[in-house]
């Protein structure tokens, strides 16, 4: 069984009528995730693309028995988005949308604290076990099956991963993307203790880059638990000038080379394996496996 | 984005922050007209730009009257201004801020930032000291911090305690808790990523004074505060950056000769890392969202032809769940239609509809090489920007 999801997700859509909500659902369900219900506040009662779309998260969940929700529903709401799917329970919530107001999710990190729900995201582009189930908004043509977990802040680089995986050799068992904004819900800590956890999972590739924490964390988490099985990491950003902000909001570091620098080491230090460049992870992975089978 | 000094003590004023008195002005004759207004004999003039270190790079100077401050005015308006922050290119100065001396009997650091580690609003403070930004860069700042919820304190007493271990005696420390909590309600209300007060001023009656002010708003969220959004300044750097994002496109201008495309924050960081690491410089970053159309696409393409210094393009596209790559090459030939510069362009496009976007490539008939892989794409451009290729 994958990490995060299975056979047995059943998933809603916050903001399924909107375009990418649209586009989105119909490519979630035409890779074979059973997606139960949609949520559009005045929409209730209508059906839409075949699903049934209900006002809200907690009417949805009670009428379909759904266990997770992907939220497209535009910045300006996507905060009650998320905090009415924690207040309607809602196990696993994965947020798509970009340029969410930062103290929007500071409010709901406080809703998170002692909730039922894992979030994931936002500004992510979903979780992917491939063949199995898929909820986001990734490319799946280049992802196979098999004993890879990818954690991620970038969605564009978990897609070059994936390719060079796959043509290792080597399948995910599922991929996660954190998301690229500086307050999210699960970081890579959590995810990692999800594939040393995962029978599934045999190696895990963390895609890092600087600014934040996440990094530190994850070596943090290493230190406490023991490296379980062989990580790989790549940490991009090590040539950004200082105080830009490339495209991320998360990615904004007062000195970016020694952060890259700092978050390698710290990941290095409990024996993480750091691919060399960008283009290498897919050998770094495998090169790992030969050195455990030796 | 960013907001003057002036700016700043305007909002916080409105949160019952002391500021000293002052007045902006925009010439010499305004400036000593604003120290006579003042009355006092000990007086700054600040120039007003949008980066710090403005003082070691000497854009706040003391004087003592009307007269002083209408020459202090006179040698900063118009003048460039360049602070270790501000990069080379430096600030033009267009207004000085002429202010109050105030006479400290302590003076303080405090600032109010969103601290991811956390995921709160977090409160920092130490005694002041000059060089204090390149301390807290460090990452070791002994400084007492409190975390913040929305609402205020996470338990009651969290802002007591820290006003203890900044050392404060008993009525200090009210006071300065009271302060703590005016410039949190003003962080939430105005919907702020950073508010930095460098130094705060304790006076010897016990009054607490911003000598100085800075306030970052999150941009994403300037939608609803539209009052604030006028206060957006043409100098703000930023501005190309809002112009670009317009066109659903992340634009950073930057020194070197490589014009670089890449749909994907992360695939941008990793590009800027092979492209130094193959000994170029990147003239931009350009990053495209999953929402720009093939006309966004080619406004930021010709963002780059625009810039003489760009000897090469390389593309690095990896078509994804919305953004295939055809949209992106359309975008491309638009732009180099549109400009009629002949650039070489390096490509490495995979990805959804990778085979069509090579089929309406070949229709274009643009100068182009294409690579397999990112390395070998950033190795060609580099080797062409260097002008062995």
């Amino acid at each position: 069984m994958p990490a995060l999801v299975d056979k047995e997700t059943r998933l809603l859509c916050q903001g399924m009528t909107g375009w990418a909500g649209t586009y989105h659902t119909d490519r979630m369900i035409q890779y074979g995730t059973a997606v139960v219900a949609g949520v559009t506040p005045g929409k209730g009662g209508t059906t839409h693309i075949g699903v049934p779309v209900f006002n809200g998260v907690a009417e949805a969940k009670s009428a379909t028995g759904a266990n997770a929700s992907i939220v497209f529903v535009p910045p300006a709401n996507a905060g009650r988005a998320m905090l009415e799917a924690i207040e309607a329970e809602m196990p696993l919530v994965v947020v798509v949308t970009e340029r969410v107001p930062v103290l929007d999710m500071v409010r709901v990190r406080e809703a998170l604290v002692g909730s039922r729900t894992r979030l994931i995201g936002p500004n992510s582009q979903g979780i992917l076990a491939p063949e199995i189930c898929k909820i986001g908004v990734m490319a799946t043509d280049r992802a196979r099956r098999g004993p890879i977990g990818v954690a991620s802040r970038s969605a564009s680089l978990t897609s070059e991963v994936v390719s060079q995986l796959t043509a290792a050799g080597l399948g995910q068992s599922t991929t996660v993307g954190i998301g690229g904004d500086p307050v999210h819900g699960i970081g890579f800590a959590e995810c990692l203790d999800l594939f040393f956890k995962d029978p599934d999972t045999e190696g895990v590739v963390l895609i890092g880059e600087i600014g934040g924490a996440e990094e530190q964390e994850a070596a943090r988490y290493i230190r406490e638990a023991g490296l379980k099985k062989p990580v790989v990491a790549l940490i991009v950003g090590r040539a950004v000038p200082a105080q830009c902000r490339m495209g991320h909001a998360g990615a904004l570091t007062a000195r970016p080379s020694d952060d890259a620098d700092s978050k390698i080491k710290a990941l290095q230090d409990v024996g993480v394996v750091i691919a060399a460049s960008a283009h290498l992870v897919g050998t770094a992975m495998s090169e790992a496996f030969a050195r455990r089978a030796a | 984005m960013q907001l003057h000094e002036f700016q700043a003590k305007d909002l916080l004023r409105r949160y019952r922050v002391d500021t000293p008195p002052g007045q902006i002005a925009l010439t010499p004759d305004e400036a000593a007209a604003a120290a006579r207004q003042i009355g006092l004999d000990s007086l700054f003039v600040k120039a007003q730009i949008l980066a710090g270190s403005r003082a070691a790079a000497g854009g706040v100077r003391a004087v003592r009257s009307p007269s002083g401050a209408r020459a202090a005015a006179a040698e900063l308006l118009g003048r460039k201004l360049v602070t270790s922050q501000t990069g080379p290119a430096g600030q033009v100065v267009k207004r000085v801020l002429v202010e109050a001396g105030i006479v400290a009997a302590q003076e303080f650091y405090v600032a109010l930032r969103v601290d991811p580690a956390v995921g709160a609003i977090t409160a920092i403070a130490g005694a002041h000291r000059s060089d204090i930004e390149q301390h807290l860069v460090a990452g070791a700042p002994d400084f007492p911090t409190v975390a913040l919820n929305i609402a205020g304190e996470r338990r009651p007493g969290d802002i007591a305690d820290f006003c203890r271990k900044l050392g404060l005696a008993s009525d200090i420390a009210d006071k300065f808790g009271a302060l703590i909590g005016r410039l949190h309600r003003a962080f939430v209300e105005l919907d702020a990523s950073l508010i930095e007060i460098n130094p705060l001023i304790r006076t010897a009656a016990g009054e607490f004074i911003a000598a100085d002010a800075k306030i970052t708003i999150d941009d994403n969220a300037i939608f609803r505060h539209s009052e604030t959004a006028q206060l957006r300044s043409e100098d703000d750097v930023d501005l190309i950056q809002l112009q670009a994002q317009r066109h659903q496109i992340n634009y950073v201008q930057m020194d070197g000769n490589i014009g670089i495309v890449v749909n994907g924050a992360g695939l941008g960081l990793a590009t800027l890392d092979l492209v130094q690491a193959a000994g170029g410089v990147p003239a931009n970053f350009m990053d495209i969202r999953t929402t720009a159309k093939s006309l966004d696409i080619a406004h930021g393409v010709g963002m780059i032809l625009d810039n003489p210094r760009a000897k090469v393009l390389l593309v690095n596209v990896y078509g994804g769940g919305m953004q295939a790559c055809d949209t992106v090459v359309d975008g491309l030939a638009i732009a180099f239609r549109k400009s009629g510069r002949v650039m070489p362009m390096v490509l490495r496009i995979t990805g959804n509809n990778e085979n069509f976007a090579r089929m309406r490539l070949a229709n274009f008939n643009l100068p182009k090489t294409e690579c397999a892989d990112m390395w070998q794409a950033a190795t060609r451009a580099v080797a062409i920007a260097q002008g062995r290729a």
